[in-house]
């Protein structure tokens, strides 16, 4: 594919993440903080953000099964993952944190249950689709084009 | 030292402010720091109050020095209000209690927007409440109070 389709692609990509909610106007905040310093802004804290999120849904998934449910703690994973999610943009995991802390308010264990599963799946979801757009970015870097994210999404 | 170099050495001040930002979350704290380096701030960061207060001088215990280099060196703390242990809130009371950091501005961020918690602030005496995740055009507005607190 040669780069200017590779371009096209990348642009309609990610339109369509912004459409179907995937990801929100932060995401594009994300992009204006990178400047040649840093090239490497957004990717670097995009795996922070997989690292963290990994980390807190395994904590999670360990706190709904134990005998007595420490709804508190399950709350400040939650608050974090929703924060760190907000952070970059991923709207649609935020929303399903904001779901699983109302879980937690109403010290419901199913409700949390359902909430972890949801959570998991929207991330797997994000996960996937800008690690999809990475590596789409650097074949187009490495074919000499470029991507002007900024420009395109104002 | 003259009329002319003391306005200069505020402008240089004012030209690169030394921000200390504050927040448990690594992204946030990784965020705040290139928002605030690409907008000409110095930054320190520092994961919780605790080490903030340590950073500023203010650690207590055999930690504590009445004179501290980085006290004086920083001109904005910007702390994010939900921290687990010492909250965002009571760190600013530590800050306005102390009797040199208390005219530094203290600036308050969250990811909620619930008017108690700003008004509780604002009456201990944050200089801001801001909502997270912070934007460009929240280190301008900044900025611009900054000046008119020297000014």
């Amino acid at each position: 594919m040669e780069v200017n389709q590779m371009q096209r692609s990348f642009l309609e990509y990610t339109a369509a993440l912004f459409r179907e909610g995937f990801l929100d106007s932060q995401f594009s905040q994300l992009h204006q903080l990178q400047d040649e310093s840093n090239p490497e802004f957004v990717v670097e804290v995009v795996s922070l953000f997989f690292e963290d999120s990994e980390r807190l849904i395994n904590d999670l998934s360990s706190a709904l099964d134990q005998p007595n449910v420490d709804f508190k703690k399950i709350d400040a994973h939650v608050h974090q993952l929703k924060g760190s999610s907000s952070s970059i943009g991923a709207q649609r995991v935020k929303d399903s944190c904001i779901s699983f802390r109302n879980s937690c308010e109403a010290q419901n264990t199913e409700g949390c249950l359902k909430c972890l599963q949801q959570v998991k799946q929207e991330y797997l979801l994000i996960k996937n689709k800008l690690e999809a757009l990475f590596q789409l970015e650097k074949r187009i870097v490495a074919a000499g084009g470029s991507i002007n994210m900024v420009e395109w999404i104002n | 030292m003259d009329a002319a170099s003391g306005v200069s050495s505020i402008e240089g001040i004012m030209e690169e402010p030394h921000v200390l930002a504050v927040d448990d979350n690594l992204i946030d704290r990784k965020l705040v720091e290139k928002l605030l380096r690409n907008s000409s701030c110095k930054v320190t960061t520092a994961e919780n109050g605790l080490r903030a207060l340590e950073y500023l001088g203010l650690g207590g215990g055999d930690r504590q020095s009445s004179v501290n280099d980085n006290a004086s060196k920083v001109n904005l703390i910007i702390t994010d209000y939900c921290m687990p242990g010492m909250t965002g809130y009571e760190l600013l009371k530590k800050i306005k209690e102390s009797s040199n950091m208390k005219d530094v501005p203290v600036v308050i961020v969250s990811s909620e927007n619930v008017p108690t918690r700003i008004n509780k602030c604002l009456e201990e005496g944050a200089q801001m409440f801001m909502l997270k995740p912070l934007k460009y055009s929240d280190v301008k507005k900044l900025r611009c109070q900054l000046m008119q607190c020297r000014g």
